[in-house]
């Protein structure tokens, strides 16, 4: 864990070595999943280390996910730069978010929980979810924002034919906000046998340390194959940040390199850390779009992925020491970078990644490695609705 | 004599509600400082904080609420909110100014008993707390513990949970604060059954909507019924 106290006063006492990354982290959550939180956190620390589970679940990625996931190198992308892409859009189910599924998966079945609750915005973690249920016989439950279940309607469809039920979240933004609230709802009330199969490193302790660790792969194989292709480490890593999840993850694998930049990109109006304040929300203290009473913003992004008022705490401690730096992409300077990959490349990418895609390409940057969360299928419809 | 605690939603018609609520018989109120993402909250409290702050009810102006709530009712005033309203404003100042406002103590849904102790507040305990948590809530709690009387959120229910009984117990185990049960209590029934068992209810959500569908005079009928349900309960131990 990475933090031992937080530097603010306001969260302390023994909070302080409930997950805190810096001054942000934590557990803000009633009382009721505390207990749960507790089991869970039990539950991850027994068989994080078990060579019993890491066989599985190098197993699953192998098999069933499909990693090593491939480092390409584009052809006619980058101009003078040279741009590395890490293919998660090649993982099963068309992103990275099965890389968190797959873990958890086997955490609730350790804990003996039969039923997952999630919470989905573009849909792919709440494909991802439904996917694994299918695999190892879960009910599920997907929670989404109405607005989402209209931008994202191939993956509505996914997750029906998977087995899942999928509950229209019809107030407030009709987001992955809201959706959110209501997977922890729906977890408060069932708490006892649900699994919350929270999708990105976001939420209370331990999930945001949790889902790092289950995505950390995508760094730990970007390293070695970047090492392999170029005998060199990037100069820059670059990924998208909604919750921050594909981010951290290949973050994970540069942290250490210290002459290697770390560049997160978000969509410009859903920027929780480039003009976001200390808050709380879904559990945990970190940079939010929130109003001078903590009342929480609006997000707005054409990406669905990306459109939440949050991030996950370790980005906002990372953004604070200045290990990572965070930028903006326009809903438009997304959908130019979605259509030059797709005709450079021969790859369409999903909206999310392509907001790292279009920083990538103005970065000062010769040798650059970008994290290719997602593939575009789903975005079809909004892309050329436009 | 059995506790009651009614819970409102800070709003321009707050006031009034709560002098109809103790004209009814409530012993302490619980003002709710709406948040834009109440997790605690079932869909009738989370409709009413929407609607609060459709109407500007921000911190400062639930502040001001709350003391012209105090400059009408002379019972416990309980600030009822979730942890970003308190990260915004500062934790210290709004303690300083919920006070000089005319507040009794406080009710965060999102800091678990181990966050910001210095904060003074009533802690929540549920179903799920292990009885040594129960005991840390209970040592560090202002007053008196809440008792969520069911895993869930708030809002009205068809019974008085099962699980509350057993919380009741383990709670009596370990401290000898009183106990006020709530979350999924509306009916006089129900109030008459978790009065049985805990020193005292909190009744929201009903009576968030009959304030909001009906008003003042309304409320107090409602809240006169629930008195007269709580009285008629037969006090069987001291507590």
């Amino acid at each position: 864990m990475r933090g031992a106290s937080p530097p603010h006063p306001p969260p302390g006492g023994e909070a302080a070595a409930n997950g805190f990354y810096g001054a942000y982290g934590g557990r803000y959550v009633p009382e009721t999943l505390v207990p749960a939180l507790d089991e869970l956190e039990e539950g991850w620390n027994d068989i994080r280390d078990d060579p019993g589970f890491r066989l599985e679940l190098e197993q699953l990625q192998a098999t069933y996910v499909g990693r090593p996931t491939p480092l390409y190198r584009t052809e006619r992308l980058g101009g003078d730069r040279t741009i590395y892409l890490k293919r998660e859009d090649l993982c099963h189910t068309g992103a990275h978010k099965i890389n968190n599924a797959v873990g958890q998966a086997l955490v609730a079945r350790r804990l003996g929980k039969k039923r997952i609750v999630a919470e989905t915005g573009a849909g792919q973690h709440g494909v991802a979810s439904a996917t694994v249920c299918a695999r190892f016989g879960l009910e599920c439950v997907v929670y989404m924002g109405s607005e989402d279940m209209e931008r994202q309607k191939p993956n509505v469809e996914r997750m029906h034919l998977l087995g899942a039920e999928v509950r229209a979240v019809e107030f407030g933004t009709r987001t992955l906000k809201e959706a959110t609230s209501e997977a922890i709802r729906d977890w408060i009330t069932n708490v006892e046998t649900t699994h919350y199969m929270i999708g990105s490193c976001v939420g209370p302790h331990p999930y945001p340390e949790l889902v790092r660790e289950l995505q950390s792969v995508i760094g730990r194989e970007a390293r070695e194959q970047m090492l392999a292709a170029e005998s060199r480490l990037p100069e820059a890593v670059v990924a998208c940040v909604g919750g921050g999840s594909n981010a951290i993850g290949l973050f994970a694998g540069f942290l250490e390199d210290a002459d290697v930049r770390l560049v997160g990109v978000e969509a410009a109006g859903a920027a929780s850390l480039g003009s976001g304040r200390a808050g709380v929300l879904h559990g945990a203290r970190s940079s939010l779009l929130a109003d001078e009473d903590g009342q929480i913003a609006d997000a707005h992004s054409i990406s669905a992925g990306l459109d939440y008022p949050g991030v996950g705490p370790e980005h906002a401690f990372l953004r604070d020491t200045g290990r990572a730096e965070y930028r903006a992409a326009t809903d438009e300077e997304a959908l130019g970078a979605f259509h030059l990959l797709a005709e450079r490349e021969g790859i369409i990418p999903a909206l999310e990644p392509a907001h790292a895609l279009a920083r990538a390409l103005d970065l000062d940057a010769e040798l650059i490695l970008v994290g290719l969360s997602g593939r575009g299928d789903k975005d079809l419809a909004t892309v050329l609705g436009r | 004599m059995k506790k009651l605690s009614i819970y409102l939603m800070a709003g321009p018609d707050t006031p009034e509600l709560a002098a109809a609520a103790v004209a009814g018989g409530a012993d302490l109120l619980e003002i709710g400082f709406p948040f834009s993402d109440p997790l605690a909250d079932g869909p009738v409290i989370r409709l009413a904080g929407e609607r609060a702050l459709a109407q500007g009810m921000r911190t400062r102006a639930c502040l001001e609420c709350l003391a012209e709530t105090r400059a009408r009712v002379e019972v416990p005033l309980i600030p009822m909110t979730y942890a970003s309203i308190l990260e915004a404003y500062g934790y210290e100042r709004f303690q300083a100014d919920a006070q000089k406002a005319g507040a009794t103590s406080l009710i965060v849904a999102d800091l678990p008993i181990e966050a910001a102790p210095e904060l003074r507040r009533v802690q929540l305990v549920a179903p799920t707390t292990p009885s040594e948590r129960i005991s840390l809530a209970a040592h560090r709690t202002d007053g008196w513990l809440y008792l969520v009387s069911l895993t869930g959120t708030t809002g009205a229910r068809g019974e008085v949970s099962e699980q509350l009984a057993g919380l009741v117990e383990r709670a009596r185990g370990v401290t000898d604060v009183p106990l006020l049960a709530g979350f999924g209590i509306s009916t006089p029934d129900h109030a008459a059954g978790a009065a049985a068992l805990a020193d005292g209810i909190v009744v929201g959500s009903r009576a968030v909507e009959i304030a909001h569908e009906s008003g003042p005079d309304a409320l107090q009928d409602y809240v006169t019924v629930l008195r007269t349900a709580l009285d008629r309960v037969v006090v069987s131990l001291p507590g």
